[in-house]
């Protein structure tokens, strides 16, 4: 997906905004051309990132379907966050927990809806869009205190809150079961799909759907005026409001799109299992997205999907090391659980030292200078 | 009455130990302007070396000894190693760098002793005290508040009274003067994040036998709840982690005292989002603002 | 007499914007010489060049006839190199004797780091009234007193001064200005001052290095520059 890439179209000759300081401002791009052709260009991509994803998973075995549904249900979460972290300069430890929020709301609706009996395929998407919608407000609720601190504060804050999923669980131990957690009715191919259509593939496809939406949103969004006035409030406040930017207001706003983006990942991941249990959303799981986002580089969309898919390779690397050395049993379990946190915990160490721009920075930086060096010899 | 009395004295005796923790991220957080978000995953480290020490010794006080030597050196060693090579283009990066840490110390801990709980004896009686029937301090209560008195003593007599103290305070407070006056600043820094990591070893020690238990993640709430102390108080300042470790443990004491022990990582939410929100500098900051 | 400080050909910058282009001058021992210059000259980059504090992209710096290229900015002081920067010379968090304290630390003998400071209170009883205070109660006046003696605690040879009289009033400037020609006149200090305000830098300086966009001028005894009517008009606006 290359939708992130800055559009090398200038429109200088443009009219600018309400104020010409915006213009000034850093890390603004170049204006885009006319809004229409961003948005086609952006549904095209997705469009065809999504047929080739359908047609991959018709040659997939059940549990490499699975495999694609997880990455696109992180992909939910890491783009929201990616925004917010990479061009926004927000961080929150936070999303973990905002995940747990959109998958606990699936759980409760459609069990709501279990309970009396109703049946149909419209209680997915409302029980999703009920995620997003709560994990907004929650998201809206945090924002609103993130807008006034900075920092180490904010990470603080999101911190604490991760670490509430299990004890929130237990106290309204009436409401979300403690830490047994809620089951909830398995989703199923719809019957034209025929009888025999493999149940993964469908749970694949519904990821992919939430994801492809999640990113064309994004990649849109960013590359609007409110993106512009996410990087320049991240750049330099003062500058900023300057310019007339309502810098609390782009902040709580920039938290609210993020959470219902983790809201949805968390809905859609919950689905994949039919269930959810706090044990499912540790803190670690903040520290693995943060992990996501900074190896494919922070702000970036494409990175994003980086990220999701190392996310979920690397967590299988310790079962893929163990059934290929044959390691003892008891090195084997320790590493199970572990091996995956120590390769995560090194590449945040090692990306930030090396390339604080991630996978998708180094690569682009490279492409550039290929590219300079073929151009060199003209002039 | 007595229930209250109870809580108070245990109170105290936890919030002996955040303070020791907050003191340790204040230690940093002056010497370098940056949260170490590492912290707690130090402490467990240390607090390993030191109980595997103790086991293998003997004796607990060896074991202590330990942990606080391999919390010098463990500090020092992630300032030379690490975070004097992160960029500080971004003020998240220092925060970024910490949290890779934390999942690194955490897997290696768990690969190397398993992740299950391990034994961590307490040197003393863990059982109150019955004074006229009201139950107090229990001697394991007394030796933690002694312990982190005199550290802080300690500390507060390095940073006033010695030349080192000095050195490390004016370069803090002004790296490039102090440069010119002839201190090696990154001397002093390294200094100051191992005498920060030994500072959060010795609370490590402390908290573990405390019912927590050793295990990689004994820390993850007590760093909460220690970062929760040091915002009380004012990052900037060791008086203020001092008071705010106290607050926050007598707080948090009757909170689970009275309100269950699920409620606690929500009362520290809530308490730190308060402060934050009313008085972000901390209940003992100068009247300058807060900045990054 | 021998110059301690030749400064050769230096040029330096931030980035990759050069700010000091070839710079020539030296300053004979026991004399004061005067940088002068309109705003953005490069004065103060200049002497944050020759502390060590930026590394210069060209040319080389001499103190006492030994080259500075990769001494770092911490030995200066034990050689006898003092630099008191512009304005934010006081450790603000400390008292005004820890200040001075931390002036002498480096020689790690207390009994002559106690002595140079009891010269200092001598020569600002000031501070020595306020020796308790810290840094941020101090006036203008003080502060810079507390800066230059702090420098002076170092006994060096070489004292760069950025600055000694911004934001002061007239009669403390002069008072200061008067202290370093006795300093020099009886010590044999070698003083290196930046200065904006021509005239009082002028009255007790030997020599005067005027700078323009980041080059030197012109390099000419102080004499001749307060005479020289078409210098002071083109480069010192009086």
């Amino acid at each position: 997906m290359t939708a992130t890439r800055p559009s090398a179209r200038s429109g200088v000759d443009r009219p600018a905004g309400p104020s010409p300081l915006r213009r000034l401002l850093p890390g603004a791009p170049a204006t885009a051309g006319p809004r229409g052709s961003t948005l086609l260009r952006h549904l095209a991509v997705a469009v065809l990132a999504g047929t080739l994803v359908v047609l991959l998973t018709n040659q997939l075995a059940p549990y490499q379907n699975l495999q694609v549904a997880r990455v696109c249900a992180f992909l939910c979460v890491t783009a929201g966050y990616t925004v917010l972290v990479g061009l926004n300069g927000q961080l929150s430890l936070g999303h973990g927990a905002l995940m747990a929020t959109g998958a606990y709301t699936v759980a409760l609706v459609q069990r709501g809806f279990d309970e009396r009996g109703t049946q149909g395929r419209w209680i997915l998407p409302l029980s999703l869009v009920a995620a997003v919608a709560v994990t907004a407000l929650a998201g809206l609720v945090i924002g609103l205190a993130a807008a006034r601190l900075r920092g180490p504060y904010l990470a603080g804050v999101t911190l604490a809150v991760a670490t509430l999923v299990p004890a929130v669980s237990t106290i309204f131990t009436g409401v979300f079961n403690g830490e047994q957690g809620l089951r909830f009715p398995a989703e199923t191919p719809p019957a034209f799909l025929g009888a025999y259509f493999q149940p993964e593939r469908w749970l694949a496809w519904i990821a992919l759907l939430a994801a492809l939406l999640t990113v064309l949103l994004l990649a849109n969004l960013v590359r609007s005026r409110f993106g512009r006035s996410l990087r320049a409030v991240r750049d330099d406040e003062v500058a900023a409001r300057l310019a007339g930017i309502h810098v609390a207001r782009t902040q709580v706003l920039a938290f609210v799109v993020s959470a219902g983006c983790a809201g949805l990942g968390g809905g859609v991941y919950a689905v994949l299992t039919a269930t959810v249990a706090p044990g499912k959303f540790p803190l670690e799981l903040s520290l693995f997205l943060l992990m996501a986002i900074v190896i494919g580089g922070l702000g970036s969309l494409a990175g994003a999907v980086w990220g999701a898919v190392l996310l979920v390779a690397l967590q299988d690397l310790p079962s893929l090391l163990t059934e290929t050395f044959s390691l003892p049993s008891g090195l084997a379990q320790r590493l199970e659980g572990n091996l995956a946190l120590a390769v995560f915990g090194l590449i945040l160490i090692v990306v930030m030292l090396v390339a604080p721009g991630g996978l998708h920075g180094a690569f682009r930086t490279l492409a550039a200078r290929l590219r300079a060096r073929r151009r060199a010899p003209e002039h | 009455m007595d229930r209250f009395l109870f809580l108070t004295f245990g109170g105290l005796s936890t919030g002996a130990v955040y303070a020791a923790f907050a003191l340790a991220l204040v230690l940093i957080w002056r010497a370098a302007r940056l949260v170490n978000f590492a912290q707690g995953a130090m402490a467990v480290a240390t607090a390993y070396v030191g109980y595997a020490v103790a086991a293998a010794t003997g004796s607990y006080w060896v074991g202590l000894g330990a942990a606080v030597l391999a919390g010098l050196l463990l500090g020092a060693l992630v300032e030379r190693v690490l975070m004097r090579f992160v960029g500080h283009a971004n003020p998240l990066n220092e925060v970024i760098v910490a949290l890779g840490l934390v999942l690194l110390i955490q897997a290696v801990l768990g690969v190397v002793f398993g992740n299950g709980y391990r034994p961590a004896p307490a040197p003393f009686d863990t059982d109150a005290l019955t004074v006229r029937g009201v139950a107090a301090l229990s001697p394991y209560d007394l030796w933690v508040l002694g312990a982190v008195l005199v550290v802080v003593v300690l500390l507060a007599l390095l940073f006033t009274r010695t030349p080192i103290g000095l050195r490390m305070r004016a370069a803090a407070f002004a790296p490039e003067v102090s440069r010119l006056l002839g201190v090696d600043v990154g001397r002093m820094l390294t200094l100051g994040w191992a005498l920060a990591a030994a500072v959060g070893a010795l609370a490590g020690m402390l908290v573990v036998p405390t019912g927590l238990g050793l295990h990689p993640h004994a820390m993850d709430l007590v760093f909460v709840v220690a970062f929760t102390a040091a915002v009380v108080g004012g990052l900037d300042s060791p008086a203020g982690a001092v008071v705010g470790g106290l607050l926050v443990g007598l707080i948090l004491s009757y909170v689970t005292g009275y309100l269950g022990p699920d409620t606690t990582p929500l009362a520290v939410l809530v308490l730190l989002l308060a402060v934050l929100l009313v008085r972000p500098g901390g209940l003992f900051s100068s009247a300058r603002a807060r900045h990054v | 007499m021998t110059a301690v400080l030749e400064v050769e050909a230096v040029s330096a910058g931030y980035g990759p914007v050069p700010v000091l282009r070839d710079v020539t001058f030296a300053v004979p021992a026991g004399t004061i010489a005067a940088v002068l210059g309109a705003n953005g000259a490069g004065k103060t980059t200049l002497l944050r060049t020759l502390s060590g504090l930026l590394r210069p992209t060209g040319g080389r710096v001499r103190f006492d006839g030994a080259d500075l290229r990769g001494v770092r900015v911490e030995r200066l002081v034990r050689r006898g190199l003092a630099h008191v920067p512009e304005g934010r010379g006081v450790v603000a968090e400390l008292t005004v004797e820890e200040n001075l304290r931390l002036g002498g630390l480096w020689r790690g003998d207390r009994a002559d780091a106690r002595r140079a400071q009891d010269e200092v209170y001598e020569l600002f009883p000031a501070l020595a009234r306020r020796r308790r205070h810290a840094g941020h109660q101090l006036s203008g006046g003080e502060r810079q007193m507390l800066a230059l003696g702090r420098a002076l605690i170092a006994r060096p040879r070489l004292l760069l001064l950025d600055e000694p009289s911004l934001g002061l009033a007239p009669k403390v400037t002069a008072q200061i200005m008067a202290l370093l020609r006795r300093l020099c006149d009886d010590r044999g200090l070698t003083v290196l001052l930046v200065e904006q305000n021509v005239r009082s830098a002028l009255s007790v300086a030997d020599q005067g290095v005027v700078m323009s966009l980041g080059r030197v001028v012109t390099a000419a005894p102080a004499a001749r520059l307060r005479d020289d009517a078409q210098l002071r008009h083109a480069y010192l606006g009086f």
